[in-house]
């Protein structure tokens, strides 16, 4: 197990490395280095000038020996300033993270407590109306534009209805429990959407499975009830796909996250980083994804933990259960 | 359903078990005429006197008429001319940029599979990789990337079309890896096979075992997953228009037609309801399609779905 892990957290260290470096890379490869808007206050530069403020800034130096010091720095906490907000990056970046990571939880949990009745449902009687009901609803809610639903569940709660806030995270003044609660509700119902119906497709195409077992008919022939060879038998042992598929959608759920974030006003990480792109603020937009991925793949080891929580036969020694 | 009944299911033909699936076919009729009608837009549109670019700032955000089937956007151009031209556009970018991510998915994959050792252990951990990331925040911060600082001509960079291709790009870049797995999951359970041993005892080149012997059988799981990825790519497309990082106006999208008929939601609804429309429809069709298809060209997987 510690084993396992170590090795998992090594492959995800190697991960993040080579993120870093491609991450450095592109910020040389963003419009406008800082030299150049440097020069936009001032018209009289000459381009020995330009030269000289490039040597004095460092930028004149080798690619390498550059990102060797900016690996340098950001291993010891420094990950640069925020032109946009003026401020250090991580200063930003903190607490939209935590706001991001409260809006994900949240879409997860209603996913997940709908996705898992959901999935037993259709599983139940494959080819019922029951079952071809959900499955059309999952097929809408994997192809749904995420920001596209937003605008019609804007329209439809907040303008037409007047139920909901539409935008931002709390009332100007306000900013009680209920309140924030208040604008979180749209939001986490749209980016739990596309999420629920991609663990309901999963979730019954594992209880299908699953119930097609020779243990399954074992428990019916010595009377076991319909409810417990659901969820006892059925249901525990299907959801080891069902993990499987919530940790690699951890990366869909943050792309989710960015449109909900954007389309609601709502301060979190995703909208940073589209905010500090269309802004040119390049060095937060890169921190910033390095830090959506560092977080991604750390969701990933965690549902390596999950396994051995739910299947207790998993030793974790080798590969992840397929 | 009876063994019997699924044997007799497993012998038609895969066109014939597309066939007998109501939702494939719904699907497959769907976007014929989404392709027709949008392909046939620029002949139509000149056949009735309407384009997708005249302007008329005395006709802002109209009511349907008989000039105008769907009325006229913010700035009165022909609601439906522009969502013709726009589904043009999204419907190419979906299904060129489908494409290459297929080619370059398929390499990786038969390379990987067929090589194995170093080459797989480093390709699939990349794959591994790309999978994991959170792709929207990747394509955006691509999207920004200055095209003219990797050495592509300036002017090439400044012509109207180069988001296009700019879009097509980025997304094969990151759109690779599901085919990449599929492939070189068929290449490996294929790679033992004696009929791969028997082209190897002939000596054949491994290029031509790869094309002309394990890629012929890794088409069905290939042809799948680039329709499911053709939807992906529209909805990619469409966010990164909607937010401008993707198909810049003039040129209409789907996705940037609703960038400005955000700002008139609660005066003009249906522009911000139809291009969204059509993105939905055209999504859930390839879905469907290609779940259609993974049906009825892998006949064993049939009694799994219970139809």
């Amino acid at each position: 197990m510690t084993g396992f892990l170590v090795r998992r957290i090594f492959q995800a260290l190697i991960v993040l490395w080579v993120m870093s470096f491609v991450t450095y890379g592109l910020l040389a490869l963003m419009p406008g280095d800082p030299i150049d808007l440097m020069l936009a206050g001032d018209p009289n530069v000459t381009s020995a000038d330009v030269a000289r403020l490039r040597a004095l800034h460092g930028l004149d130096r080798p690619f390498l020996e550059r990102y060797g010091d900016w690996l340098a720095g950001a291993l010891n906490g420094d990950l640069g300033y925020s032109r946009l907000f003026g401020a250090p990056v991580l200063d930003v970046l903190a607490p939209r993270l935590l706001n991001s990571l409260l809006l994900m939880g949240l879409a997860f949990l209603v996913a997940v407590s709908i996705a898992l009745p959901a999935s037993v449902a259709a599983a139940r009687r494959p080819g019922s109306l029951t079952d071809r009901l959900i499955n059309l609803l999952c097929f809408a809610g994997i192809s749904v534009p995420a920001f596209w639903l937003a605008l019609l569940i804007i329209l439809l709660f907040a303008v037409t209805l007047g139920l909901f806030p539409a935008s931002g995270m709390a009332t100007i003044g306000d900013g009680g429990f209920d309140d924030r609660a208040a604008h979180l509700v749209l939001p986490v119902i749209t980016l739990a959407v596309a999420s629920l119906a991609q663990y309901t497709r999963h979730g019954r195409a594992a209880m299908i499975e699953v119930l097609r077992e020779d243990y399954i008919r074992t428990a019916r022939a010595k009377g076991v009830t319909e409810r417990a060879i659901l969820w006892r038998h059925g249901f525990r042992n299907a959801l080891i796909p069902v993990i499987t598929i919530m940790a690699l959608d951890f990366g869909a759920l943050f792309s989710g996250a960015l449109i909900v974030e954007t389309m609601f006003a709502y301060l979190g990480m995703g909208k940073t980083i589209y905010d500090a792109v269309m802004g040119n603020d390049y060095n937060l937009a890169l921190v910033g994804l390095l830090l959506a991925t560092a977080i991604t793949l750390a969701a990933n080891i965690a549902a390596d933990i999950a396994y051995t929580l739910i299947d207790p036969r998993i030793r974790l020694t080798g590969r992840r259960p397929a | 359903m009876s063994m019997a009944t699924i044997h007799a299911v497993q012998r038609r033909s895969p066109f014939a078990r597309l066939r007998r699936n109501g939702s494939a076919t719904a699907s497959l009729v769907l976007l014929a005429g989404l392709l027709l009608a949008c392909f046939s837009a620029p002949l139509t549109g000149a056949a009735v006197g309407i384009d997708a670019t005249s302007i008329d700032l005395f006709n802002i955000a109209a009511a349907p008429s008989a000039d105008h089937p769907l009325g006229t956007d913010e700035i009165g151009r022909d609601l439906l001319m522009r969502l013709l031209e726009g589904g043009r556009v999204s419907l190419t970018v979906g299904l060129a940029a489908a494409l290459s991510a297929t080619v370059i998915g398929t390499l990786i994959g038969l390379l990987a599979g067929y090589r194995g050792g170093i080459a797989d252990a480093v390709l699939m951990r990349l794959a591994d990789g790309v999978i994991s990331l959170p792709l929207l925040p990747l394509l955006i911060v691509l999207a920004a990337i200055d095209p003219v600082k990797i050495g592509l001509p300036s002017e090439l960079v400044h012509s109207e079309s180069f988001s296009l291709y700019r879009i097509v790009i980025i997304i094969a870049l990151v759109g690779w890896t599901t085919t990449a797995r599929l492939v070189r999951g068929t290449v490996l359970s294929l790679r033992e096979r004696d009929f791969i041993e028997a082209a190897r005892a002939q000596g054949l080149p491994p290029s031509r075992i790869l094309l002309r012997h394990l890629l012929p059988n890794a088409a069905s799981p290939i042809l799948v997953a680039m329709t499911l990825t053709i939807g992906n790519v529209i909805l990619f497309e469409s966010v990164l228009s909607f937010l401008g990082l993707g198909i810049q106006p003039p040129i209409p999208s789907w996705g940037n037609m609703l960038t400005g008929a955000q700002d008139l939601i609660s005066v003009a609804p249906m522009l911000a309801v139809w291009p969204g429309l059509l993105i939905f429809a055209a999504v859930i069709a390839f879905n469907f399609l290609g779940d259609g298809l993974q049906d009825a060209l892998d006949p064993r997987a049939l009694s799994q779905h219970g139809r």
